[in-house]
């Protein structure tokens, strides 16, 4: 059995390696790289992206001819590394004649994100494992910083990038968050990259409008998570014949009944200082609808309205049903409560669904956090490619490895996350578990709001000014002053957009 | 002859002085200065902007329901700990004072607080000042209070809004007064026994004597503890990362981690400058006046 497994495995690695995008090349006669170009790919300016390609092979494949210079004369017998055209293009869009150095192949590639533990490391490093099999050349240097949500990452990054010291590529969610990093100073625009991989075909529409920012795209999307999920503990439910909420009089009916039972009706954590806030902005969906919410943002929605009294008024009453101890857990911390069947509900994103695996509790239930039925509150992981990356040639491979299908797949199955990229086989979505399958239904059918606590809704100040507002109205509970404090955040965030 | 002598002796000198003199005027005060500068210009995004605009951060940051809380709380946190850990310190100098057997034994202990960092602090307390939950049970002290049966006493310590610093307060004297502690005690044992005996003679109760002879002579230890911890309580930032976070409601804030999540979570950069200035005021406002009087001394003698 174990040698079966073992050819098995050694095929799969021989598919992998035959399966490198691109070809061997050996030439008949003597002859330049460009005149190879217009035999091969059809154009002599794609000279550069071959001799790049049959470089970084030398590096690790010493047949291959190591090729000096753009006019060396290519010598008869010679072995060449023909890339894919999709590569080369990308190659020829993004490289910089003043950087002949990006012509040899090797070097570093850095990659900053906040995935350190669990099945976010293991994701990453699935996508380190494919980066790996199509430029064994380059050494990936994994430049995590651990903190929930990113806070403290993105904290260490700024300094680098006013700095001019980025790494090659770094985490960045979609939507406003962008704004935060300056990025017509700072990032490249990605936009020829999206037309030359056809990514605007295959990653949906409501994603697409969010990563545009200043009409370009900044970040390559690996997933998408859902905000908006309630989850709860099937034993309890069970026990006390109950039914999942579908409003928040049916959810309120249920803390009562299990507040009288000694059990913690609803869980949350506040370590981390933007759980509550995540619980609010789900809250916020809930009265007022995607577009209502969705407006909250562009100001659409007047941040007056009975909608966000009413929101502020559910989250109080919520207070009332909360474990005592949140202030001093994180979100995995008060998920401890459900896996003791000690606690019945909690509303988190879906990385507690990967959470709640690793930690082999399986007795778990979801549904859309009440009243947000047919709404999807979303966030999204992007990669993007700082304007002083110092090996942009190996960034570029890396964010083809983020938006392909397999790097999305590897990925996201690891993270319990969905994939960005929506032209998935029904035998690619079967390689996910069962929550998954059925998020990804909800994202191909539900209207998609943009998460504000991840990044996505509104620019960083923004989201700091509505973090502290939810903050200080857990000690104050005070429903108007808080609202007064909100409208005020929203007024000069509006006008600091120019809006 | 020795004229020449002494010129280049002065030479060298200077040329000795000279990096570091350089060294700190770049790295300490050209950067202070770099600070208020950036404080009074425009740097709320990324990309710098570095347009005067006058006390425009200051005036906000004042009205700021956050950085009120925030100065509310760095009072209180300092006056608990300064005198926490002086009336702890000096309390337990006296006993040790007494030559108790094993004198060195608790010496060590009392002191060991202090080798630790405060994010060591900060964790180990974190941890004994869990709040805990009837369902999930108590965790640190609510269960040592538990165990003993005195439930009632219970609370939710750093995670009360009410009590908030003042919780980590306590963290914080647990780690200094062991050093104010040691200054006490070297100040004690510099204080002849004739003085004390002199004052016992003259009918003084040993009440008396510690307050009319032992602890005026020990007033330049007081002054240069209350230095040292002053600063040490307006700088405080480590403790609180470790320890809470900025806690419900900002109960366990202090302008230090304002001045943090301002500057890189918001990217208002001018107004983590102007909080930035604002401590370094309060902070000089405590040891200017101490330099004065250490500078004036050293001139004297």
């Amino acid at each position: 059995m174990k040698r079966l497994i073992l050819l098995v495995g050694l095929f799969a690695l021989g598919i992998l390696a035959w399966a490198q995008p691109g070809m061997e090349y050996v030439v008949s006669t003597e002859t330049t790289l460009a005149a190879v170009a217009q035999d091969v790919l059809g154009n002599p300016d794609f000279a550069p992206a071959i001799m790049r390609a049959t470089n970084a092979k030398s590096l690790v494949d010493p047949s291959f001819l190591k090729i000096s210079s753009l006019d060396m004369a290519i010598p008869a017998g010679a072995k060449l590394w023909i890339p894919d055209r999709t590569w080369a293009e990308a190659f020829m869009a993004f490289w910089d004649p003043n950087r002949p150095e990006d012509l040899f192949g090797g070097g570093k590639l850095v990659v900053g994100s906040w995935w350190t533990a669990g099945g976010e490391a293991e994701g990453l490093n699935a996508l380190f494992k494919i980066y790996g099999e199509y430029f064994p050349d380059v050494q990936i240097v994994n430049a995590t910083i651990a903190g929930g949500a990113g806070f403290v990452f993105r904290a260490v990054i700024k300094p680098r990038l006013i700095a001019g010291n980025p790494p090659d590529t770094f985490q960045l969610h979609a939507g406003l968050e962008v704004e935060g990093y300056s990025p017509e100073t700072y990032l490249t625009p990605l936009d020829k990259l999206y037309e030359i991989e056809g990514w605007d075909k295959v990653l949906p529409k409501d994603l697409l409008d969010l990563l545009v920012y200043k009409g370009h795209y900044w970040g390559v999307p690996v997933n998408i998570h859902r905000a908006n999920v309630l989850w709860y503990d099937k034993e309890i439910f069970e026990k006390y014949g109950l039914t999942p909420p579908k409003n928040w009089d049916e959810f309120f009916a249920i803390c009562g009944k299990l507040k009288a039972e000694g059990v913690v009706p609803f869980v949350m954590g506040n370590a981390g200082g933007w759980e509550a806030a995540h619980l609010f902005e789900t809250i916020l969906v809930s009265t007022l609808g995607a577009e209502g919410y969705k407006g909250l943002w562009t100001g659409e929605t007047p941040w007056t309205s009975e909608g966000v009294t009413k929101a502020l008024e559910i989250l109080k009453k919520i207070l009332d049903y909360v474990n005592p101890d949140y202030a001093a857990l994180s979100w995995d911390g008060a998920g401890e409560y459900l896996i003791a069947h000690k606690g019945a509900m909690m509303i988190m994103g879906d990385w507690t669904n990967g959470w709640f695996m690793s930690k082999g509790y399986e007795g778990y239930g979801w549904a859309p956090v009440p009243g947000t039925q047919g709404i999807f509150d979303a966030l999204s992981d992007t990669f993007c490619l700082p304007k002083l990356a110092p090996h942009p040639i190996n960034a570029l491979g890396w964010l083809e490895v983020c938006g392909s299908k397999e790097g999305q797949i590897a990925f996201n199955t690891r993270k319990g996350s969905i994939p960005a990229r929506t032209d998935l086989t029904p035998e690619e979505k079967a390689q996910f578990n069962p929550y998954l399958q059925s998020c990804m239904e909800d994202f191909a059918r539900d209207a998609i709001v943009p998460s504000v606590i991840h990044g996505a809704a509104a620019i960083e100040s923004w989201v700091t000014d509505f973090k502290d507002a939810v903050n200080l109205f857990l000690a104050t509970k005070d429903v108007a002053g808080t609202q007064r404090a909100l409208v005020e955040a929203a007024e000069a965030a509006l006008a600091a957009m120019g809006k | 002859m020795r004229r020449r002598r002494l010129r280049s002796e002065r030479l060298i000198t200077l040329l000795l002085l000279l990096p570091s003199v350089i060294a700190v005027a770049v790295f300490v005060y050209g950067f202070i200065g770099w600070t208020g500068y950036v404080s009074m210009s425009n740097w709320n995004k990324l990309l710098p902007d570095y347009s005067f605009v006058g006390f425009k951060n200051f005036l906000k940051l004042f009205s700021h329901p956050r950085f009120q809380i925030d100065l509310r709380n760095l009072a209180v946190f300092t006056a608990l700990f300064l005198t926490g850990s002086l009336a702890i310190g000096f309390l337990l100098a006296v006993l040790l004072d007494r030559k108790v057997k094993g004198e060195s034994i608790f010496r060590t202990i009392y002191l060991y607080p202090m080798s630790l960092s405060f994010i060591v602090t900060g964790v180990v307390w974190r941890w004994l000042m869990n709040p805990g939950s009837p369902q999930m049970g108590s965790t640190g002290i609510n269960l040592l209070l538990e165990k003993l049966g005195l439930g009632f006493l219970k609370s939710g310590w750093y995670t009360d809004p009410r009590v908030g610093i003042k919780a980590v307060a306590v963290a914080a004297i647990w780690q200094m007064s062991g050093y104010v502690m040691a200054m006490y005690l070297a100040g004690l044992r510099g204080i002849p026994e004739e003085l004390r005996e002199a004052a016992r003679v003259d009918g003084a109760s040993e009440f008396q004597v510690y307050r009319y002879v032992i602890l005026p002579l020990l007033r330049p230890i007081t002054l240069g503890a209350i230095i040292i911890l002053g600063h040490i309580s307006l700088k405080i930032y480590d403790l609180i990362v470790a320890m809470t976070g900025p806690g419900i409601g900002f109960s366990c804030d202090v302008p230090a981690y304002f001045m943090w999540e301002t500057t890189f979570h918001a990217n208002r950069f001018a107004q983590g400058a102007a909080i930035a200035v604002i401590l370094l005021l309060m902070v000089s406002l405590l040891i200017v006046p101490y330099l004065v009087f250490s500078v004036r001394r050293e001139a004297e003698v």
